[in-house]
C-alpha cells in the first residue's frame, strides 16, 4: 500500500478500515513551549507561538494531527474566570466563577466573538490550517456542556448541584449547551478538523450509568448534532466500557479511552460503531525506557488496531509537562515498527503475564 | 483491632450507594437501637464505606456515589460523636492537606471518610510545600495525608516528605490521587510511607499506624 498523509490515514482509520498504518496522535500541548524555548504562560499568550510550537512539533515526533489544545482553563476565561499558570504543568482554573448556586439564575452564556482568549486560539488555528492545509487533521477542543461546571463551580458543588437541585441543573446546561455549540462551531470554521469534546464527568469512574443517561448523555446529545464536524468524546482518563455503547448512541465518532480498562474489551464493545483513542498511560509514561514504550505501543496495537477504527494516543488527552522527548520519539518508533497494515505478527502476540 | 461487620453494613451500603437518605437513615437508627454510637459508627458506617470505596476502586461504584456517601456519613456521624466526644480518635495528631494543586475533591471526599469513621484531623486545605512543612512540624502532627491531582504536584510531594522526613522521622505519610493510581511505583519515588487507593484505604491505613504508634 501507498504511503498516506496523516489526513488520509485518519479518514481511513475512522471509516473502520485498516490504512497504511496506525495512526498515531502524540496530544503534545505544553511541549510547544519547550520547542519554543518560553515559560507556559509566555507560550500560550501569542497565538503564532502556539501554531509555530505545534507545527514545529509535528515535524520533531511525525505525528497525524496538529492539537489546537491550549488548556481547559481557557474557556471559564471567556466566563469571567482566571487562569494559574504553573512553570511545569496544565495552566489551571483560577476561583469559581459561580460562587453560589442561585448564580446560576442570573448567568448568562458569554459570546465567543468577544472573548480575547478564545479569539486567540481560533487564530492558532487558522495559523496551522494555513500551513498543513487538508494533509494533517487540526484537533481542537471543546470542553462538554456537561463537565465545565467542574471548572465554573468546583466539583464537589457540582455533585451536589446534579443531585439536589435539577432545575438550576437544567439552566445551567442550556447555558452552557449555547457556549459549547457556538465555541466548537467557530474552531471548526477557522479550520480544526475534529473537536476533542471533553467530557470527564460521563465516565463511569464519576458518576454511574443510570445518572450518566439522565444527564452526561441528553446533553450530549442536545450539543453532538448542532457542532457541524466530526466529535471525539474523550473520558480523560475516566473509565467508560460500561457506557461505550451509550456514549456511540450520542453520534459521536470516537471515543477517548482510558488505561484503566482493558483495551480489547473497549474494542469489542465499540463494536465498529464508533472508533478508540488512547489508551498509552501519560503518567507512567514519564520514567518509561524505549523498551517500555515499545511493549506499551505494541500491546495496544494488538488489542484494538485490526480492522481500523483506532487511533494510538494517551489515555487522557495531554501528555505531561514531565515526559521528555525521547520517550516520545520511541513511541514514535514503536508505532512505526508495529504499526505498518496488514498486523499480521498480532495472530501470535500474547499478553504479558 | 479492627472490628468485625454488623449484618446492618450490608443495606446501610446499599442505601449509600443508591443515595437513599431515608433508608439509609432508618438503618443507622435501627443500628442505634441495638449498639452504642461507637459501635454503630465502626461496625455499621466504616465497613460500609470500605465496600464503597472499594467498589469505586473496582469500577463498580462512582466518584459522585463515594462523595455523596462520605458527606451523608460525616453528618450523621457528627450527629452521634460530636467533635469533642471522648469515643472520637484524636489520636494519633493528623491532618489532610492538598499540595500545590487546587483540586479539592479528592481531599474533601477523605476528611469525610476519615471523620465518619471516628477520626478528628485537621484540614488544612491547599498549601504549598513551605507552608505544609511549617505547619506540620508547628502542630506536631503525627499522621500527614496528602491529596493531589495533577503529575506536577505529586511529584512536589517528595521535597515536602524530605523536609519533613529529615525534621521528624517518625512522622508518617500517606499520599493520595490521581498520579499515585496510575503510577503504582510513584509514592515509593516521592517518599511516602503509603499510598491509598480510596477513601476508605486511607482509613485503614491509618487504623494499622495507630495500632503500631500504641
Amino acid at each position: 500500500m501507498s504511503a498516506m498523509n496523516s489526513m488520509q490515514r485518519t479518514l481511513t482509520a475512522l471509516g473502520q478500515q485498516e490504512p497504511d498504518c496506525v495512526p498515531l496522535f502524540l496530544l503534545t500541548s505544553l511541549h510547544g513551549a519547550k520547542e519554543l524555548g518560553l515559560s507556559i504562560e509566555q507560550y500560550f499568550s501569542r497565538a503564532e507561538q502556539v501554531a509555530d510550537g505545534q507545527l514545529r512539533l509535528l515535524e520533531k515526533y511525525r505525528s497525524d494531527c496538529l492539537y489546537a489544545f491550549y488548556y481547559a482553563a481557557i474557556e471559564t476565561e471567556a466566563w469571567g474566570g482566571t487562569t494559574l499558570f504553573l512553570p511545569d504543568g496544565p495552566p489551571l482554573c483560577g476561583a469559581p466563577v459561580i460562587t453560589r448556586p442561585e448564580h446560576i439564575d442570573t448567568l448568562r452564556t458569554p459570546s465567543v466573538a468577544d472573548a480575547e482568549p478564545l479569539q486567540r486560539v481560533l487564530e492558532s488555528i487558522r495559523q496551522m490550517k494555513a500551513r498543513v492545509g487538508d494533509t494533517v487533521p487540526i484537533i481542537a477542543v471543546a470542553v462538554a456542556p456537561f463537565s465545565l461546571p467542574v471548572m465554573q463551580m468546583g466539583f464537589d458543588k457540582y455533585i451536589e448541584l446534579i443531585y439536589q437541585d435539577r432545575p438550576r441543573f437544567e439552566r445551567l446546561m442550556a447555558l452552557n449547551i449555547e457556549f459549547t455549540v457556538a465555541w466548537a462551531n467557530a474552531q471548526l470554521d477557522a479550520g480544526a478538523t475534529a473537536i476533542c469534546y471533553f467530557d470527564p464527568v460521563s465516565s463511569t469512574t464519576n458518576i454511574p450509568r443510570e445518572l450518566y443517561l439522565q444527564t452526561g448523555q441528553e446533553v450530549a446529545k442536545r450539543t453532538l448534532p448542532r457542532i457541524k464536524g466530526p466529535t471525539a468524546t474523550h473520558m480523560a482518563s475516566g473509565r467508560c466500557l460500561p457506557i461505550l455503547a451509550d456514549i456511540a448512541a450520542t453520534g459521536t465518532a470516537v471515543v477517548g479511552v482510558s488505561v484503566l480498562e482493558d483495551l480489547a474489551e473497549l474494542k469489542a464493545a465499540a463494536n465498529k460503531r464508533v472508533s478508540l483513542l488512547g489508551n498509552l498511560n501519560g503518567v507512567e509514561m514519564r520514567r518509561w525506557t524505549a523498551d517500555d514504550a515499545e511493549r506499551a505501543v505494541k500491546q495496544a496495537i494488538a488489542q484494538a488496531a485490526a480492522g481500523g477504527g483506532f487511533i494510538l494516543s494517551d489515555n487522557h488527552g495531554e501528555i505531561p509537562w514531565q515526559v521528555p522527548d525521547d520517550v516520545l520519539l520511541a513511541i514514535r518508533a514503536a508505532a512505526d515498527k508495529w504499526g505498518r497494515y496488514p498486523l499480521d505478527w498480532v495472530r501470535d502476540w500474547k499478553p504479558p503475564a | 483491632m479492627k472490628k468485625a461487620a454488623h449484618p446492618l453494613a450490608t443495606p446501610f451500603r446499599h442505601a449509600l450507594e443508591a443515595l437513599d437518605r431515608v433508608t439509609a437513615e432508618a438503618v443507622f437508627a435501627n443500628a442505634l437501637e441495638q449498639l452504642s454510637p461507637l459501635q454503630a459508627v465502626e461496625q455499621v458506617v466504616v465497613p460500609a464505606l470500605e465496600a464503597v470505596g472499594a467498589a469505586w476502586h473496582d469500577g463498580n461504584v462512582a466518584l459522585s456515589q463515594v462523595y455523596m456517601s462520605g458527606r451523608f456519613c460525616e453528618e450523621i456521624v457528627d450527629r452521634v460523636l460530636p467533635p469533642s466526644d471522648p469515643d472520637r480518635k484524636h489520636q494519633p495528631r493528623s491532618a489532610i492537606v492538598v499540595l500545590s494543586d487546587y483540586h479539592l475533591l479528592g481531599k474533601r471526599i477523605v476528611y469525610s471518610v476519615m471523620r465518619a469513621s471516628g477520626f478528628e484531623l485537621f484540614d488544612y486545605g491547599r498549601m504549598d510545600v513551605d507552608e505544609l512543612v511549617e505547619r506540620v512540624l508547628a502542630d506536631r502532627i503525627r499522621v500527614l495525608l496528602i491529596s493531589v491531582l495533577i503529575l506536577p504536584s505529586a511529584l512536589k510531594v517528595k521535597e515536602a516528605c524530605r523536609r519533613l522526613k529529615t525534621a521528624d522521622p517518625a512522622l508518617k505519610i500517606l499520599v493520595g490521587g490521581a498520579p499515585f493510581l496510575f503510577d503504582p511505583q510513584l509514592w515509593q519515588e516521592v517518599g511516602a510511607d503509603a499510598t491509598g487507593a480510596s477513601a476508605a484505604d486511607a482509613v485503614a491505613i491509618v487504623e494499622r499506624w495507630m495500632g503500631e504508634m500504641q
